[in-house]
């Protein structure tokens, strides 16, 4: 036992057992936080597709909207009006938040590019009740609902996003590039429209689709813009435009048992267009960040 | 006294024209066109002094190298020429460069039009990511100059001594070609819209030996039609292209580091019998 002790033992004494043990502890904690994270997601896509994924068919996608208490009826108005929605918004954000991001880099003094930022940092934490109740004082009261001001709200949604995509790939953007184009007697603006924006593309579009998968299920902008509208498919942005989010809403307090499984329907289209476009999205960013690191 | 003041004065000046046309045999008379005349060059970012009080003139269709130990301000030194340290905020410049006589820092002076007369090749191959072609069509485009643009890409490219190795794959990516093929192309890019001045940022330090002997024959060539100024921290290669070479150093005094021109002459004679004790020690390895 005496000779035991002496040779040398790699073995470690009680106390650094014992950091071993906290080690793992930690280890296992911080494990156990990011596997509820995925589960969590996990639980959400599961309860929603159990729920929802008896009632979605085609028809319940092309029918349009069922009068007050019909069987039947399908989602078709809520798409396309959610498209027209998000897509005028996009319009709206996507130039915008460019020109912004452009602006932060490639024009701006940090003194001046401070602020801005700050700014967009917090329009990107605005709630979006404030957003939808800024809209509605600001362009419906006093009129009719219309999706133009439901689209507005979205714009605003995205903006922040798309201004902050489009920064981080312009930052991707080597600077060799900006030097050699302006050697070759270039300003600075059409070095940005020629040799910078162009290898930045691919990230802002990728950007630009994830802003896209974040509005299409913002409710909160549109709930007071855009609520009170026909069951049949819409496609004029002057009037209410009919639209998932808010269709999810209030079907979800109608206290109709069939207007419950379509909202459970409708969330899982919803869900299903979110997560794919978010996973297309990424992996393509992915892939033109590569592209321009290279 | 005076007269004492004066021969010191004199000696201290920028390298005086007459005398080198006496000495130099094989220049031509019009190589002694004076294009930058640089007058009290003192260039800081901050308060951290990069160049100071540099003077020299640099002539046309020469190859002017500038050598001297890494930090001595040759890059700084250099990009000024062009403008091309605009963009850092800290950026200060005091003294001038004339350029034919005008001062390229003075009132009204574009940055844009003197880097479109005076074009710049950088440390590491920076071709767009565009096709071979339009990397090369891109400047003349944005320039205006849209007539026989094929023409002009093709001249470009010959005289950058790589339209025979690209002529077929023109609409290929720029990224697709080899190191050396990239600055070569990047050569051609910057003198696709003629300019008078080619400023070369250790254009080869990133190449292998094959390509940077191939980069070395292209600066002979392009001599007949441009002024060369080339910074390396290869004094072989200076030797090998420059006419005549500007040793930059580093001075350490109280008031903190700054770079300095230690000696500008014939490349020969500032390699075989230079007139500076720090200029020697360079040149034979001793420090650097």
């Amino acid at each position: 036992m005496a000779a035991a002790e002496r040779a040398l033992t790699l073995r470690g004494n009680a106390r650094v057992r014992r950091r071993r043990i906290v080690n793992r502890l930690v280890e296992g904690v911080a494990t156990i936080a990011a596997l509820a994270a995925v589960a969590m997601l996990g639980l959400v896509v599961w309860s929603i597709a159990k729920r929802g994924a008896g009632d979605l068919s085609w028809g319940f996608l092309t029918k349009s909207l069922p009068l007050f208490g019909e069987p039947g009826g399908g989602i078709a108005p809520l798409i396309v009006g959610s498209a027209i929605l998000v897509g005028i918004a996009t319009a709206i954000a996507l130039p915008v938040g460019v020109c912004i991001a452009v602006f932060l880099q490639e024009f701006a003094s940090p003194r001046v590019r401070a602020p801005i930022q700050l700014v967009i940092d917090l329009m990107n934490g605005l709630p979006s009740i404030v957003i939808g109740i800024f809209v509605f004082g600001l362009l419906v009261y006093g009129h009719p609902q219309n999706g133009l001001a439901g689209a507005y709200g979205l714009a605003i949604v995205m903006l922040p996003l798309i201004t902050r995509a489009t920064q981080e790939v312009l930052r991707l953007v080597p600077s060799a590039q900006r030097e050699g184009a302006l050697a070759l007697g270039a300003s600075r603006w059409r070095t940005v429209v020629g040799i910078i924006l162009p290898s930045a593309l691919g990230g802002i579009l990728t950007g630009t689709v994830l802003a896209v998968a974040r509005a299409a299920g913002e409710t909160a902008p549109l709930l007071f813009a855009t609520s009170i509208y026909a069951t049949t498919v819409q496609w004029d942005p002057r009037h209410a435009l009919p639209n998932i989010p808010t269709q999810i809403f209030i079907w979800s307090e109608s206290p109709d048992p069939a207007d419950h499984k379509r909202a459970w329907a409708s969330a899982l289209v919803l869900m299903l267009f979110v997560l794919v476009t978010s996973l297309v999205a990424r992996a393509a960013f992915v892939r033109s960040r590569r592209k321009l690191s290279r | 006294m005076t007269e004492e003041e004066d021969v010191h004065q004199t000696v201290t000046m920028p390298p005086m024209r007459p005398v080198e046309v006496a000495e130099r045999q094989e220049a031509e008379p019009q190589a002694r066109d004076t294009v930058f005349d640089i007058q009290g060059l003192t260039a800081r970012y901050g308060t951290n002094v990069a160049v100071r009080d540099v003077n020299l003139e640099i002539y046309r269709n020469l190859i002017t190298a500038v050598i001297g130990p890494s930090g001595c301000g040759k890059s700084t030194f250099i990009r000024c020429i062009n403008r091309m340290n605009d963009d850092v905020p800290s950026f200060r410049l005091d003294g001038r460069i004339l350029y034919h006589g005008a001062d390229l820092y003075g009132d009204g002076v574009d940055p844009v039009e003197v880097r479109r007369r005076i074009g710049m090749v950088f440390q590491k191959p920076n071709p767009f990511p565009k096709t071979i072609y339009d990397n090369v069509a891109w400047a003349p485009r944005v320039l205006g100059l849209k007539k026989e643009l094929d023409d002009r890409v093709e001249k470009a490219l010959r005289s950058a001594a790589l339209w025979d190795e690209v002529k077929d794959r023109l609409k290929r990516s720029a990224l697709s070609l080899s190191g050396g093929q990239q600055q070569r192309l990047c050569i051609a890019r910057a003198i696709a819209i003629e300019p008078e001045v080619l400023l070369l940022d250790e254009p080869a330090s990133a190449l292998d030996p094959i390509a940077t002997s191939s980069i070395e024959e292209l600066m002979h060539d392009l001599k007949r039609d441009y002024t060369l100024v080339i910074v390396t921290h290869n004094m072989q290669q200076a030797a090998r292209v420059a006419d005549r070479t500007a040793f930059f150093s580093l001075e350490v005094d109280d008031s903190g580091r700054a770079g300095v021109l230690v000696e500008y002459d014939e490349t020969s004679k500032l390699f075989t019998a230079p007139s500076e004790k720090r200029t020697e020690d360079y040149v034979t390895g001793r420090f650097g």
